[in-house]
């Protein structure tokens, strides 16, 4: 059997999270390696949330927020999430992460097909980069 | 924690991919977990009772329903654990469906999703705890920002409910916009005569207080209690003494130009903007008042006080309607129209007051340069409008009262001549199409283009309009006595207001509504409602409609007495918060103030983001049930199924 990457995506409630219900309704289809955390805003996703996902074996972290700049439902969450992906991307290459393993998209709750898109290709990629630190688990 | 799990079948939907019996028997082994069960409809009645005995027969304080998604079904089951004794925050429910069974084709691979879905929610429930929702009065009192139509509809609406409104103007008198309007479109009734009753009722009505040239100075608190200072400059004349006689008006020697009649007439330092103005009485212009004290000595009643300071007043109110309504586009940014009086190059409200009876030339359409009956005269719509260098938007109202413009005028002066540039004619409205083509039929000449130029001639004193006739695709000059511009509708909600209140704002500052379909009237600060041009460039009804909507909403807030808020805040852990501040600045609210040196969160303004928990360096703040910890169990919890 070809090997399965394991991927969390954090979702925020307001949009990706209300596009991958979305997706449901429409039955798009996705890869299924991806499992999905909802979150009340991408500004709640600490950089250890997702530090924790590596440490603990996953392959790649993919977080789904709302578009900058108005969509945040808090004002301005979007943003925070997007500083903090920003650096965390720099100190995961420093500790020999790949930084493609961590992926930031604004997927507002209309946008259930560039959701089904985002999944795919970040699944795709992982796939590319195999699993995290060379080895088959 | 005794926690039950309870998987839906959904029917096929969730049954026909997952396989649920195996998902029941995993999720066994999950920690804490004592007891699973699947159902074929878990949000039938014999699906709750399901549920309920459950909790009953195992003891369970923990639920975890896996089915369809939260947002269809979350209340349905929060309302079975309560009925089974449970607090309903001790609940959790996952999609299995949406997420799962109805986007993946793969039943081995889709089963295992479900698991390690239902795994989150089983290590996100161990760290959940109760909490109950809390109820706060509300003040049964309301604030009205702005003495507009929309503002002076508004504190009617709620008077007649019942409840007490103060009423803040920054102008000396109420009426807005409206009060300058010659008649209102589409069915030319006279403006005056429809605002001004509703002037006096609202000034006569005892549970509104109104204060003019009166402006917030500061907001503090939050839904169902605010706190208001006002900040009210002197009038400088007492308005219970004053007569409207006139002497002091008569005796001023200080000439300056009306700001109710754009500048297109001269007033005295000592005024009334206009007749029929609220409150009835004279205002001193303290900026122009040179102190000579003639009005003083002149006053039959003694009611000139030049000594009047400034004060501050503070108001507690439940809930704010901002109603600052609009301002035309300035058209200075746009010098190729020579926009001035001087060059009978006017404004649509400056047009407004020279067909008002009341107005500088009492209703006698005469240019303001020198005087000259108007025999030809040009509008053009959309100046600064749908225009990417100025405002991409559409003004909406325009089109409507440029054709009564025309109209108007051409029943003013029967030989006269009316030109309209427009882009479009946008005449959506019950009436609207029908009094377009009466001013067409009038005899208006539409021409479809823009105009690139408007210049006076010095030589034979013309206003020469040049621009471009898209239909017949050809240039055009047009040699005019008066060309009357239609600016852009921009808001006057001032940027610190808006700050105060925390009146989300769009980059044209005007106030974004939580829902423009849903929630028209309500902004994302709780207790803050909005009506007229605040929102959008709108029309008089428009205003009215949605004025009385803000005032209906307002008092459902304030006729329940109380609000009850979501437990699910931000909480501090005093022992860990070194007061480093992270959390205040991040926090998008300003729920967040270090007290004696530790963060201290108001419970009622926080929202719940988690913003501050995801900053906090110590871990000393923390989102209630969305704690650190229980985030970072839910990563690990799915890693950890095989």
């Amino acid at each position: 059997m070809s090997w399965r990457p394991k991927i969390i995506a954090f979702f925020c409630r307001w949009c990706a999270g209300a596009a991958a219900e979305v997706a449901g309704v429409s039955r798009l289809r996705y890869d299924p390696s991806v499992v999905p955390i909802i979150v009340p805003c991408t500004g709640r996703i600490s950089p250890s949330m997702i530090v924790e996902a590596f440490l603990n074996g996953a392959d790649g972290v993919l977080i789904g927020g709302c578009h900058t700049p108005n969509d945040c439902h808090y004002v301005a969450g979007n943003f925070k999430a997007f500083k903090r992906v920003y650096l965390l991307k720099k100190l995961l290459q420093e500790v020999g992460v790949e930084p493609e393993r961590l992926r930031l998209e604004w997927i507002s709750a209309t946008e259930a097909p560039k959701l089904v898109k985002v999944v795919n290709s970040f699944v795709d990629e992982i796939r590319k980069l195999g699993p995290l630190g060379g080895k088959h688990a | 924690m005794r926690i039950g799990v309870f998987v839906c079948h959904c029917g096929v939907n969730i049954a026909g991919t997952v396989d649920v019996k195996k998902v029941v028997e995993e999720v066994k082994k999950l920690p804490d977990v004592v007891y699973a069960a699947d159902y074929v409809y878990l949000c039938s009645q014999p699906g709750q009772e399901l549920i309920i005995n459950a909790v009953k027969e195992h003891k369970l304080d923990g639920v975890v329903v896996a089915a369809c998604t939260p947002s269809l079904h979350y209340e349905t089951f929060a309302k079975a654990v309560e009925k089974a004794g449970l607090n309903r925050y001790v609940y959790e429910m996952v999609s299995i469906r949406e997420f799962d069974s109805w986007v993946h084709a793969d039943r081995a691979l889709a089963t295992e999703k479900a698991i390690k879905i239902i795994a989150t929610a089983v290590a996100k429930l161990r760290g959940d705890k109760p909490y109950e929702r809390a109820r706060l009065d509300v003040i049964r009192k309301a604030l009205v920002v702005g003495g507009g139509i929309a503002g002076i509809t508004a504190a009617l609406s709620l008077a007649k409910m019942g409840i007490p409104v103060i009423l803040v103007e920054k102008y000396a008198t109420i009426g807005g916009k409206m009060a300058m309007l010659h008649e209102t479109f589409p069915t030319l009734d006279c403006a005056q005569c429809i605002l001004t009753p509703l002037m006096a009722e609202v000034a006569r009505h005892p549970l509104v207080k109104i204060y003019t040239l009166a402006e917030v100075d500061s907001v503090e608190g939050h839904v169902g209690k605010f706190k208001v200072k006002i900040k009210i400059r002197p009038r400088g004349v007492r308005v219970e003494d004053c007569r409207l006689c006139g002497f002091c008006e008569r005796v001023c020697p200080i000439s300056v130009s009306s700001e109710f009649d754009r500048g297109l007439s001269k007033r005295k330092a000592i005024y009334i903007p206009f007749a029929q103005a609220v409150p009835s009485a004279y205002v001193v212009d303290f900026e122009h008042c040179n102190r000579c004290g003639l009005c003083v000595k002149v006053c039959p009643t003694k009611a000139v006080n030049l000594e009047e300071k400034e004060r501050v007043i503070e108001e507690e109110v439940g809930a704010i309607i901002v109603a600052t309504g609009y301002e035309l586009y300035p058209l200075e940014k746009i010098p190729e129209y020579s926009y001035g009086p001087e060059n009978d190059v006017i404004d649509s409200l400056q047009f407004e007051r020279i067909l008002s009876v009341q107005g500088p030339t009492r209703g006698e359409v005469k240019r303001p340069s020198d005087g000259k009956p108007v025999k030809r005269v040009v509008f053009i719509q959309c100046v600064g409008s749908r225009d990417v260098n100025h405002l991409p938007y559409c003004s909406k109202i325009c089109c409507m009262y440029t054709a009564k413009h025309a109209l108007l005028f051409l029943e003013n002066v029967p030989d006269g001549e009316a030109y309209v540039f427009y882009i479009d004619v946008r005449a959506a409205g019950k009436g609207f199409e029908e009094f377009v083509k009466r001013a067409q039929e009038h005899g208006a000449v539409y021409i479809k283009g823009r105009v690139s130029r408007i210049y006076k001639d010095k030589l034979t004193s013309d206003v020469v309009v040049e621009g471009f006739d898209l239909l017949e695709n050809r240039e055009i000059v047009i040699r005019a006595d008066l060309a009357v511009l239609a600016p852009g509708i921009v808001s006057a909600l001032d940027k610190r207001l808006a700050e105060m209140l925390k009146v989300p704002v769009d980059q044209f500052m005007f106030a974004a509504e939580i829902h423009p379909k849903l929630r028209p009237v309500e902004v994302a600060s709780a207790g803050i409602f909005i009506a007229g041009c605040v929102q959008g460039p709108k029309d008089i009804p428009d205003s009215i409609a949605q004025a009385s909507a803000a005032a209906a909403k307002a008092a459902e807030l304030l006729i329940q007495g109380y609000v009850e808020k979501e437990p699910i805040v931000a909480e501090v852990d005093r022992d860990k918060c070194n007061g480093c501040r992270a959390c205040v600045t991040v926090c998008p609210y300003g729920a967040i103030e270090i007290v004696e040196g530790k963060a201290r969160v108001n419970e009622i303004v926080c929202e719940g983001c988690g913003a501050c928990t995801a900053t906090c360096p110590v871990g000393a703040i923390q989102l209630r049930n969305y704690r650190e910890e229980q985030a970072l169990e839910m990563v690990r919890a799915v890693m950890r199924v095989r």
